[in-house]
């Protein structure tokens, strides 16, 4: 802290030192803040509202991860990222972890030297065309005119599938999400192609949202997940076991109102071991005993935060679907709290 | 003629006729539309071409500005209220007015503090542009930055009073020594300022900050306009006198300084602004202590302050070449030294010709600032293409928006650039 | 009696390397010499730390590799199989193509406001200083993003010309005006004399440059005719001829027929599509850059003396030949420097393609590519390396015109 006082006096603006030696827990709980990585704005996964705050499913997870560390879900500073600036901010210790909707690919794990530390959401590629077109199946696509939002996977998907399918399409990449709405509304594409997530939030938006319609085919695989640098394993394990405090939560029934109460003890073992009134999990981590308490009073379970930011009660209106817990068809799957 | 009577006419007019007014179409609005616009058939067209453009362009604007609402929450909200016809919704400039000046995170209950270091900018930069005023207000210029600095960032008195002890420390010991040797003088100065620095960077408390006078606000909170107009004023004042420095570098006859100043001037003018963005964004971070990270701010002020400095080198470089050799001959025969003869003969007359040259590249600047929307820094034009457009409430409003940051730029833009076309009439002390 | 003596032989003393003129300017550059050496050390070794640190290396090995995705704007054959290197290259060639159609149109818009702006029509002059001022004081990025926005809104799409009653039709039935580009018939050959339409078309090209050059020997004989006789023989006939006949010859041969645009699906097929994203970026540097190229050719204008148009006068040239022969050779010498840089800033303003979608190198190399194998370091340095090459090469051509142009002083 000193150093930075001198860098501060120096530079005007500020150089904030970390030592990067001691990993990345000590440092968070030094400088008392977890900087965390998040999109430069996509409504109900990270999005500043009216007020300057951030609110999302993706926000969820970075505040959760910051009560778990530090028992302040609000010590967080949100870095807002674009495709560009998100791989450099993390890997050059800008942010601690980075929440972007990003997906889990070979590549980036292997070869950008990053670890996926699970996935809070499943998505797929899809598509959405102006309903007056009459097109009920993305193969009937051959020629059409697409709009792409860049710096995502989605372009690499859209030449497979289209390759694939041996049929042509004009793509349009464009930088933001309000700018490809304004193309696809003005007819300048007839298609536009991003998550389904994306899609359904995007489609929520628009003046008259039953004029257009998903297209049934998703087209890849999407397995979004917060992330942090390879090598530093202790930090990984933090992000990686806050995330599955809340899957478990909602599992085991633990919720932000019922919270109190059963940690106050109950007769699950696996709830006592998770809020830290049995065992030492927390004391493993490097935590203190009521990590996951905080972690899920943060926002509520992983269900809670869903259902309040991109659930079917919200414009975006989202189904659980893939995303419901393993016991009711889903695939979020939580390894025990052993 | 002094005989009256021998008048072989019949009749002499004794006074003079009254002055009839010109013939209509030579005088008033007749004659000045007939010699401005009408004065042959090609110009008649282009004023009937001009007309009807300026009638296409107000018939479809001004219905539109002037149908605008003000005062409903949400696009939704407006569309209802306006009821198909064709209308502006202003409202979304009254509902984020704060966002699109300060940004989305700056704390709301200290706004004041950007408007007060917006209010002393003007005074402090008054007697630098307008050379009449009184020279001792020069202090308050050179207080300024670490007034703003604090004001705008907040957090410890301390780090600006030890900043400004530092640079004072430095000043000091150049006065005492770089009388006899200026590069005694100067490196001397630099090694006080950094003694100055690190010795008070010891002694601020840890933690502060956290209690001061004014809450911390962290770069990472500037934004809107109020974000384009601080990149625009510190990257400008800070590479004014990286951009003498550059200037005279590659004038110099050393080689190698003439060669480092040459080779940086000439590739940060051969790439665009954005790819040194790009740098800053994605790859700077790289160059920097690995146990350190610099925030996104300095790295963009840096290398925007790399960028307008090399285009403030060439104009500086314009100026010096501009002087007659006579003053460089002058100068060396009177005995001064090259840093006396710069400080005191060439740089005084050089600068005052390249005033307009830095004005126009402070304007050019300004404008390029808005390139920082590409690299997730929420400016003006960042603020409208991110969490303005991306709101559930705004999203579609395009035209409000733009015009409105169009208008902001303009006015300032326009602005400066009158006072640089009043300074060089003012500059042009010649008779021609 | 005064005797020349030899100046005391000085045997040198450490201290002349801070006092002695001679010596001091190699004090200066070892010091600089030393700094910049400790510098380029100091950022290097960090850059090895965070690097190892990252677990990362610098590689270009990703340049050829599939670069998987598709571009919609090529000037040479790419699908989603070819490399990043070849993405890049289609990039270049885009960069380069809105570059060169925005310097010539700039020029054209820039020439015009110009002199319009000195006009004695007092609404024309005051409505081409508005279009200066408003353009000169707003970024280039917002007057992007407007231009874009506004093509999108006022064009129709494609599906207002479908069904029975369509809301807009193509002009002329040969042109068609939609948000998403504009598509104008394109020829080509029936039969043409040789099997590639490349090898056609340059051969139609060889057949106008001979044009150029027999026109040029027929411009050559007039003068000389003139010297002779007095009376410059009417060349204007025999050059039309030399120019029409030959290429309108050839077409008829090769059977010139033209493809029309017509809507096919989705979109209009058939035909040469400009796309709308080149469209909005070309228009949007032209008029932007126009303005200041305006502020230039009326400075250069207002800077040929009043003296030498009267001095042409009085020699008794007709006012065009006025303007030809003593105005702009003048003018031209003081607008073409700050051209060059105004050519220079369309280039690297043509970067800002990244606002509009239009597949320049900035969004091919320094966007999709780095988005999608994350080698930051490695595209921005071929980035930067390419503007580097493209801004020098530009300069230097114009340059070169520039001296020869320029008042040869003897």
């Amino acid at each position: 802290m000193k150093k930075s006082v001198i860098f501060g006096a120096l530079t005007v603006a500020g150089l904030a030192a970390g030592a990067a030696a001691a990993g990345t827990l000590d440092d968070v709980k030094a400088r008392g803040k977890l900087n965390c990585g998040v999109t430069t704005g996509l409504v109900g996964f990270a999005a500043p509202d009216a007020n300057g705050n951030w609110d999302g499913f993706d926000v969820g997870v970075c505040r959760a991860v910051a009560a778990a560390v530090l028992g302040d879900a609000n010590a967080v500073e949100f870095v807002p990222t674009t495709g560009k600036t998100r791989f450099t901010a993390l890997a050059s210790g800008e942010i601690d972890m980075l929440a972007r909707n990003t997906t889990w690919t070979f590549s980036r794990d292997v070869d950008l030297k990053f670890t996926f530390v699970g996935v809070n959401y499943y998505d797929g590629q899809g598509f959405m065309v102006p309903a007056e077109l009459g097109v009920s199946s993305a193969k009937e696509l051959d020629g059409a005119t697409v709009c792409i939002q860049t710096g995502t996977t989605t372009e690499l998907n859209l030449a497979d599938f289209f390759r694939a399918n041996n049929i042509s399409y004009e793509p349009v990449p464009i930088e933001t999400n309000a700018e490809a709405q304004q193309q696809y509304l003005a007819g300048a594409c007839d298609v536009y192609t991003t998550d389904a997530s994306g899609l359904a939030a995007t489609r929520a938006t628009f003046e008259d949202p039953g004029a257009h319609v998903l297209l049934p085919e998703i087209i890849s695989k999407e397995p979004l997940g917060p992330l942090v640098r390879h090598g530093d394993n202790n930090w990984g394990d933090v992000v990686r076991w806050s995330l599955n405090a809340l899957i478990t939560a909602e599992e085991l029934g633990v919720t932000s109102a019922n919270i109190a109460e059963m940690s106050a003890g109950t007769n699950n073992p696996e709830v006592n071991r998770l809020l830290g009134t049995e065992g030492s999990l927390g004391e493993m981590l490097g935590l203190s005993a009521d990590w996951a308490k905080n972690a899920i009073m943060a926002g509520g379970n992983y269900g809670e935060l869903f259902e309040k930011n991109i659930g079917e009660n919200t414009p975006i209106g989202l189904a659980r679907g893939l995303n419901a817990q393993w016991t009711d068809g889903g695939l979020i799957y939580s390894p025990p709290f052993r | 003629m002094s005989d009256q009577n021998a008048n072989p006419y019949a009749f002499v007019r004794t006074e003079t006729l009254p002055e009839l007014p010109p013939p209509a179409r030579e005088t008033g609005a007749v004659k000045w539309m007939r010699e401005n616009l009408f004065s042959s058939i090609p110009n008649g067209i282009l004023t009937v071409l001009a007309l009807y453009f300026i009638y296409l362009v107000l018939s479809s604007t001004l219905p539109w500005i002037t149908g605008g609402i003000w005062t409903t929450s949400s696009l939704a909200e407006c569309r209802e209220v306006l009821n198909g016809k064709s209308a502006a919704c202003f409202s979304v400039l009254t509902e984020r007015w704060n966002q699109l000046l300060y940004g989305f995170k700056y704390p709301a209950e200290a706004y004041w503090r950007p408007n007060l270091a917006l209010l002393l900018l003007l005074i402090a930069i008054a007697p630098v542009l307008f050379f009449d005023l009184p020279r001792k207000l020069l202090i308050f210029t050179a207080i300024y930055p670490f007034l703003a600095f604090w004001l705008i960032w907040g957090g410890t008195i301390l780090a600006p009073i030890v900043a400004l002890l530092g640079v004072v420390a430095g000043g000091v010991v150049f006065q005492l020594y770089g009388k006899n040797s200026f590069a005694v003088g100067f490196f001397g100065g630099i090694i006080a300022a950094f003694v100055v620095w690190w010795l008070g960077g010891a002694l601020i408390p840890e933690g502060a900050s956290e209690n001061a006078m004014l809450s911390a606000v962290p770069s990472r909170d500037l934004g809107g306009f109020m974000l384009n107009m601080m990149l625009g004023v510190t990257c400008v004042s800070l590479s004014v006198p990286l951009g003498i420095a550059l200037a005279l570098g590659r004038q110099s006859n050393m080689p190698l300084i003439k060669g480092i100043c040459v080779i940086f001037i000439e590739f940060v003018r051969g790439v665009p602004l954005i790819t040194l963005l790009f740098v800053a964004s994605v790859m700077l971070s790289y160059f920097f202590p690995p146990d350190s990270t610099v925030d996104l701010f300095l790295r963009v002020v840096i290398m925007i302050t790399m960028f307008s400095a090399a285009y403030i080198a060439e104009v500086i470089r314009g100026g010096l070449a501009a002087l007659p050799k006579g003053q460089y001959e002058a100068a060396d025969s009177l005995g001064l030294d090259y840093a006396q003869a710069m400080r005191l003969i060439i740089l005084p007359q050089a600068l005052k010709i390249s005033i307009p040259g830095i004005v126009n590249v402070a304007v050019g600047l300004f404008k390029d600032t808005t390139l920082v929307s590409v690299i997730s820094m929420f400016d003006l034009v960042g603020m409208i293409r991110g969490p303005i457009l991306a709101s559930t409430e705004w999203n579609g409003v395009y035209w409000e928006l733009l015009g409105f940051a169009a208008l902001l730029f303009f006015v300032v833009c326009y602005g400066i650039s009158q006072y640089s076309q009043w300074l060089e009439r003012r500059l042009a002390t010649d008779h021609r | 009696m005064t005797t020349l003596t030899d100046p005391p032989k000085e045997s040198f003393r450490i201290s002349m390397l801070i006092h002695d003129t001679r010596y001091r300017s190699l004090t200066f550059q070892a010091i600089a010499a030393a700094l910049l050496a400790l510098a380029i050390w100091y950022l290097g070794n960090n850059l090895i730390q965070n690097l190892r640190a990252a677990g990362l290396n610098i590689s270009y090995s990703f340049l050829g590799e599939p670069a998987g995705y598709d571009i919609n704007q090529r000037l040479v054959d790419y699908d989603s199989q070819s490399t990043h290197a070849k993405a890049a290259l289609v990039g270049l060639l885009n960069t380069l193509l809105v570059a060169f159609l925005a310097c010539v149109t700039a020029t054209i818009f820039g020439v015009i406001a110009g002199v319009l702006r000195l006009s004695n029509n007092w609404i024309v002059s005051k409505l081409m200083a508005i279009y200066v001022e408003i353009f000169r004081n707003i970024p280039v990025l917002i007057w992007i993003i407007i231009i874009f926005t506004i093509m999108t809104a006022v064009l129709p799409g494609p599906r207002a010309f479908r069904g029975d009653n369509a809301t807009s039709s193509m002009v002329l039935d040969l042109f068609a005006f939609t948000n998403r580009g504009i598509y104008i018939p394109m020829p080509w050959f029936e039969s043409g004399l040789f099997a590639s339409p490349t090898m056609n078309w340059v051969l139609v090209l060889a057949v106008l440059a001979g044009s150029w050059f027999a026109t040029r020997r027929v411009s050559a004989w007039a003068t000389h005719k003139q010297e002779d006789t007095g009376v410059r023989p009417k060349t204007i006939w025999i050059n039309l001829a030399i120019w029409f006949v030959p290429v309108a010859l050839l077409l008829m041969i090769m059977g010139l027929t033209w493809e029309v645009p017509a809507l096919k699906g989705f979109n209009f097929k058939g035909g040469i599509k400009i796309g709308g994203p080149l469209i909005a970026l070309w228009f949007a540097l032209s008029i932007y850059t126009g303005a200041f190229i305006a502020e230039n050719v009326r400075a250069g204008i207002q800077a040929v003396s009043k003296g030498q148009t009267e001095a042409a006068s009085a020699l008794g040239l007709r006012s065009g030949r006025v303007m030809n022969l003593v105005v702009l050779p003048q003018a031209l010498r003081v607008i073409i420097p700050p051209l060059i840089s105004q050519y220079l800033n369309i280039t690297k303003n043509s970067s800002l393609a990244i606002a509009v979608g239009y597949a320049d190198i900035t969004a091919t190399l320094g966007g999709i590519t780095l988005n999608q194998t994350g080698r930051a370091i490695e595209c921005v340095l071929l980035l930067m390396l390419f503007y580097l090459t493209a801004s020098l090469l530009i300069s230097m051509a114009m340059n070169l015109y520039n001296a020869s142009v320029k008042l040869k002083e003897r």
